[in-house]
């Protein structure tokens, strides 16, 4: 099993419980040693054959399942813990400001209190901001969203999204949760039984015919995508897409000149061959068929690229097997994607 | 009778000091290592538990006396043998009473689990820096059993003391000897008031303990 990460941005490490993420992740800590384990970063070796560098002597960020804060400790003398060493270690070296770490993770108000007088879901925030703190060159995350309840994962995720933005340094994220992944990843590496089944940018994995993603209930498309304009009185924002094209989309997605990455669901794209005439749907992209694959007797997902010569953007279309047959669909030809406004998506909010 | 509080107390006092000292560490060694003989010294440690006070009092008398390990150590300070002298109720006690440390302080070091040792390590603690920051102040309930029991079980040892201590006033004999001596000459006051003395002692410290351990247990939950 190997596979190898881009120096920046999230890359979620993705599979069924019990397939090695969290033993992955462990051995990059050094937290498990496996003896044929080979780990460097930036060209740094950690591992290889006899070589072995201790956890401790490893500039990572570490978040567990449960956030673990340290119980005899004040949230203050957590945070600090990590920071205490790596300044021992590097005197002089500013690197991450506490302040700003404080104020991205809204830790300002908790200093003072004890781990035990925390929500589930300020615990980890405290265990991240801990990890951060200690000047990682590396954050490693094992599922920092599972231990905690539905409403504490949603309060989580903004500051998560929020430092994705911020940080500079790689992370890698260990997650059962495709919908997480879908939020905060930039790539993926696809794990099944111990084994890596594919790695590389997340939407073209999201849309790859030879991988399962494309197939589950809820898949989508990822699209990036630039706001030029809004309009007040419909609420509708339009975008931009990486091949020229532009979209609308419901709802607010923030000022123009604003990135954004808009979760397409498969279930919001009908095909047809014509630009489409009466109809509600907002949105008709050029695009071409790519691929097919069957989901069950009845239903069929279709692999789209956007642009009329089909090198463009994935995109990806459910739809019944029926409507295949009486549009005389076939992989290679030209369609039209209809995309309706209210079933776009920024999973990011603003 | 001033002479065998004062001697007890100091008794106590040393050997809970060298049962923390070595017995911490032990602790450790035996909540954290996997070496498969691990076990046998834990029942070797365990042992004063159920061997009868005599035996284990024979055997130190033997390894304390000039022939032994105990009489070549006190050569080396000019002396002949340990037996009868206070260092060697010292030895003794330090392994009459190891077990009452080292049991309650390995169920904290396992209670407390490997989860906040990696945490430390991949906050860059060394695995000395991790005990001295993390694993001790989170066994802190078993270290205040371990010191509290070992200290009181030292007060109230009695066949050990007789065994390779005897009976010399200011020397070897503390308060238990100094109750069954005052029975055998049927000095019954001074007996009264040493028992009595010895009963609330006892009293006090377990109650002692237990309050506060449930309030550091409490301080510590989750």
């Amino acid at each position: 099993m190997s596979f190898s990460a881009p120096s920046r941005g999230i890359t979620a490490l993705f599979g069924p419980s019990g397939c090695g993420k969290t033993t992955l992740l462990r051995c990059v800590a050094g937290l498990t040693r496996v003896d044929d384990g080979v780990f460097s970063l930036d060209g740094e070796v950690w591992q290889d054959g006899g070589a072995f560098r201790p956890p401790h002597r490893r500039p990572i960020g570490y978040v567990f399942q449960e956030a673990s804060l340290f119980p005899h400790l004040s949230v203050r003398a957590n945070l600090l813990y990590g920071r205490r060493r790596a300044d021992r270690r590097s005197p002089g070296d500013d690197g991450v400001d506490v302040d700003a770490t404080l104020d991205l993770l809204g830790l300002d108000r908790l200093l003072d209190r004890a781990p035990s007088h925390l929500s589930g879901g300020e615990r980890q925030r405290v265990a991240i901001g801990r990890a951060l703190l200690a000047r990682p060159r590396l954050l490693l995350m094992d599922e920092p969203l599972s231990a905690l309840d539905r409403p504490a994962r949603e309060e989580i995720l903004p500051y998560l999204e929020r430092l994705h933005a911020a940080l500079s340094i790689p992370v890698l994220y260990v997650s059962h949760d495709l919908g997480e992944v879908e939020r905060l990843a930039d790539h993926l590496v696809l794990m099944e039984s111990g084994r890596v089944r594919a790695a590389g940018p997340l939407a073209d994995l999201l849309a790859d015919p030879a991988l399962p993603l494309a197939r589950l209930p809820d898949a989508v498309a990822l699209l990036e995508a630039l706001v030029e304009s809004h309009d007040d009185a419909y609420g509708l924002t339009t975008v931009r897409l990486r091949g020229g094209q532009s979209l609308l989309v419901a709802g607010d997605l923030g000022r123009p000149g604003t990135l954004c990455r808009l979760e397409v669901p498969a279930a919001g794209v009908s095909l047809g061959h014509h630009p489409p005439v009466d109809t509600s749907i907002l949105n008709a992209l050029p695009a071409r068929v790519v691929a097919r694959r069957e989901t069950d007797r009845h239903q069929v997902i279709v692999f789209l690229r956007l642009g009329p010569a089909g090198d463009g953007d994935p995109l990806l279309a459910r739809i019944s097997r029926k409507s295949w047959d009486d549009l005389g669909l076939a992989e290679g030809m030209s369609v039209h994607a209809r995309v309706k406004a209210v079933a776009l998506r920024d999973p990011r909010p603003h | 009778m001033w002479d065998a509080i004062r001697l007890t107390l100091e008794l106590a006092a040393l050997t809970t000091a060298i049962l923390l000292l070595v017995g911490t560490p032990l602790a450790w060694w035996l909540a954290r290592s996997d070496a498969w003989w691990k076990e046998a010294v834990a029942t070797v440690v365990a042992l004063p538990l159920v061997l009868p006070p005599t035996v284990l009092g024979f055997y130190l008398l033997i390894a304390l006396g000039p022939d032994g390990p105990g009489g070549w150590l006190a050569s080396l300070a000019g002396g002949r043998t340990l037996a009868f002298t206070f260092e060697g109720l010292v030895i003794g006690s330090v392994i009459y009473s190891m077990p009452f440390v080292v049991q309650p302080v390995r169920n904290a070091f396992e209670a407390a689990g490997d989860r906040p040792m990696e945490v430390a390590a991949t906050l860059g603690a060394s695995p000395l820096d991790a005990f001295l920051s993390v694993a001790l102040p989170l066994a802190r309930p078993g270290l205040l059993t371990g010191a509290i029991l070992g200290f009181a079980h030292t007060v109230g040892e009695f066949g050990v003391v007789l065994m390779i201590g005897g009976n010399i006033p200011g020397e070897t004999r503390v308060l238990s000897v100094a109750v069954y001596d005052f029975v055998e000459t049927l000095q019954w006051r001074e007996a009264h008031l040493l028992a009595g003395g010895l009963l609330l002692f006892s009293f006090l410290v377990i109650l002692s303990m237990m309050l506060v351990e449930k309030r550091l247990r409490r301080r510590l939950a989750r």
